[in-house]
């Protein structure tokens, strides 16, 4: 997991500010980010967290009058945050790709599928129409949609869920992109067919080497697909690490909120699912002081002041996370509680 | 798609028989001294007036009249009151004017709303945008017999830039006296549409911008114009298309009578005030069936082009 090739895909204290009515909003503040190659980084956290605005940022698509965005964001060394609009075109679709939540939405309803993809083709590469067409079809073919050849003149709503979340991933890698950015790909679709897509975005990255940027708040998708997570609050990364590092030893309350508030098969169901009390703060007014403290049952006077995303274990890199607590104490106060949640029940009430 | 037509054929027999047995009763409700004293002239002797009165069935009860009345409609001789002249004839001699007439003004509202409503929604909160949504609602707002007396005064006599009402074949006088009389009535015609149009597009491409396709189509690569012609506009159109097979029906089925009384081009529309004002049943009956077919056979064409459209929209 520690490659030391140049990474594909280097995100440098990346921040987005909108400047709405009710006040300048910090949605991604000072995100950094390394993928490499075959890799799946997840990036994690609840709605409101920024990760969603991460990856549309790395597509250019929160550019507008009212977005401010600051950073880097290099991908082969070229940055994308300060490529003008019509280099970062031809960039989007063709070197870098999107899968997007709801496959419905997202695909043009008055459009057959096989146009779609065609038309990504036609913008990027100087194929023709009947060239472009033989593209689609073996598309389709390889991200597993039986009778490619009719279905190519579908319209999406003739498909079935999976079937046209199948048919955005074919058109994301239709110009074989390096970096393939999943924003909550499973999480419209039905359980079985999310185990599926799983499948085929795993299969297509081992294949082809694709970069894969996973945004979630499913730990389950993590645990099954992520070699790296970042688990993301209030716009900030709050903890990093390979997936056995952040399940097997999560340092910041936030993650162990996280972990908590999945239900587990292998432990008897609670009557109430667990979940972290209180809700994101508000990104317009935020302040110095860490921005989980208020929900944070173990909050002490260093949480004044949000430490830097470090690492708590000098003798093991590679697992920062910037909460002020010491590691041992937050291994002490890392208990599990009787119905599944994590260190977050207040200290006097957790059964240890 | 073949039910479908049938279901809607039926529909219109039935939408002709109620729209003719209203516009009779209310004609009959309406004191309209008798018609057969009108019909038979100054010099008439009782017998005549008493053929009429036995020809036309005013010597028996309401529904009896109105049977004698669709008989002649259906066969085709049916004459007006007042100067006895076969109505079917008259609508003929009219019919092409009112067509030119209206063809030209939905080209022209179709085109000046879509660029206007284009132009207005890609500088949405602009000063333009706002120039443009203002002069939208005067063109909305503004009466057609207001405005179109003002530009026959201003442009026509004062000016003398334009012809000061009037048709003129394109037989007689080439197209482009033909184009040039229908000019101001097209304009004046079309205005109300204009700002009709371009105010439902721009509503519609602003809600249509902020779709996740559009979106999609931007994640693809595609440039700005690229996203707006091939996404945006073909799906903000459906609507606008819709709206222009109904407003087409309705301006030939007599939503044209003040543009056409106000520049006198001798159309349909022109001949049915003439006829509502002498309380000449007849010709009015035959127009109004005549509109109605209209706008009937232009919905079904609305309805199925919708379909064509949209896939998700299935006839049935």
């Amino acid at each position: 997991m520690t490659d030391p090739a140049v990474p594909l895909l280097a995100v440098d204290d990346l921040r987005v500010r909108f400047r709405t009515e009710e006040g300048i909003v910090r949605a991604v503040d000072g995100v950094s980010l390394d993928l490499r190659a075959g890799e799946v980084l997840a990036i994690v956290g609840e709605s409101g967290s920024g990760k969603s605005v991460t990856a549309l940022t790395l597509m250019g698509l929160t550019r507008g009058p009212n977005t401010d965005i600051e950073g880097a964001a290099r991908l082969h060394g070229e940055d994308l945050v300060s490529a003008p609009d019509d280099r970062l075109r031809r960039i989007r679709g063709a070197e870098l790709a999107i899968v997007f939540q709801d496959p419905l939405s997202a695909l043009n309803p008055v459009q057959r599928v096989g146009k779609q993809i065609t038309e990504q083709i036609l913008v990027h590469e100087d194929l023709d129409r009947d060239q472009a067409r033989d593209r689609v079809l073996e598309l389709l073919k390889r991200v597993g949609i039986p009778q490619a050849e009719t279905r190519i003149d579908a319209f999406p709503h003739e498909l079935s869920g999976g079937m046209r979340q199948r048919v955005m991933i074919a058109m994301a890698l239709s110009c074989k992109p390096k970096v393939l950015i999943a924003d909550e790909p499973t999480t419209a679709l039905d359980v079985t067919i999310q185990a599926q897509i799983l499948d085929l975005i795993r299969g297509l990255k081992d294949q082809t080497g694709l970069g894969v940027i996973l945004v979630t708040h499913d730990l389950g998708v993590v645990a099954e697909l992520a070699d790296r997570v970042a688990v993301m609050y209030a716009g900030r990364i709050v903890e990093q690490g390979t997936v056995d590092e952040l399940f097997d030893d999560p340092r910041h309350p936030y993650t162990w909120g996280l972990l908590g508030s999945i239900t587990r098969v292998d432990r008897p169901r609670p009557a109430r699912l667990p979940s972290i009390g209180g809700s994101p703060p508000s990104l317009t007014a935020l302040g110095t002081a860490c921005t989980f403290a208020p929900r944070c049952p173990h909050r002490f006077e260093a949480c004044a002041t949000e430490p830097p995303l470090a690492d708590a274990d000098p003798e093991h890199p590679g697992h920062p996370d910037r909460c002020a607590l010491a590691l041992d104490a937050k291994r002490a106060l890392r208990v599990v509680a009787a119905d599944g949640s994590i260190g977050l029940a207040a200290p006097e009430e957790a059964t240890t | 798609m073949g039910r479908f037509i049938i279901r809607r054929l039926v529909g219109m027999v039935i939408v002709l028989f109620a729209v003719s047995v209203i516009v009779f009763a209310i004609f009959n409700v309406i004191p309209n001294g008798a018609p057969e004293n009108r019909m038979a002239g100054k010099q008439s002797t009782p017998q005549q007036i008493e053929a009429i009165r036995r020809e036309w069935g005013f010597d028996k009860p309401i529904t009896t009249q109105y049977v004698k009345m669709m008989e002649k409609l259906a066969t085709g001789d049916l004459v007006s009151y007042q100067q006895q002249r076969n109505v079917f004839d008259e609508i003929k001699q009219g019919l092409p004017h009112t067509l030119s007439l209206a063809i030209g003004a939905a080209i022209l509202w179709m085109a000046a709303g879509v660029a206007l409503g284009v132009y207005s929604a890609t500088r949405a909160g602009g000063k333009t945008d706002f120039a443009i949504n203002v002069l939208a609602l005067i063109g909305i707002s503004v009466p057609v017999f207001w405005l179109g007396a003002l530009v026959n005064y201003y442009l026509g006599y004062k000016l003398g830039w334009f012809p000061n009402g009037g048709y003129v074949e394109v037989a007689e006088g080439g197209l482009w006296q033909w184009a040039y009389h229908l000019f101001m009535p097209w304009t004046v015609l079309a205005l109300l549409f204009i700002g009709v149009y371009s105010r439902v597009l721009r509503g519609t491409i602003l809600e249509t911008q902020n779709e996740d396709f559009v979106r999609t189509a931007r994640a693809k690569g595609l440039s700005e114009k690229q996203v707006m012609r091939r996404h945006v506009l073909r799906t903000s159109m459906i609507p606008i298309i819709t709206l222009w097979g109904l407003d087409f029906g309705i301006v030939i089925g007599g939503g044209a009578i003040l543009t056409e009384a106000v520049f006198d081009l001798q159309g349909v529309g022109q001949y049915y005030a003439e006829s509502v004002s002498q309380l000449d049943v007849p010709p009015v009956m035959a127009i109004t069936i005549l509109g109605a077919v209209f706008i009937v056979v232009l919905n079904t064409i609305v309805d199925i082009l919708y379909a064509a459209l949209d896939p998700r929209i299935r006839l049935s």
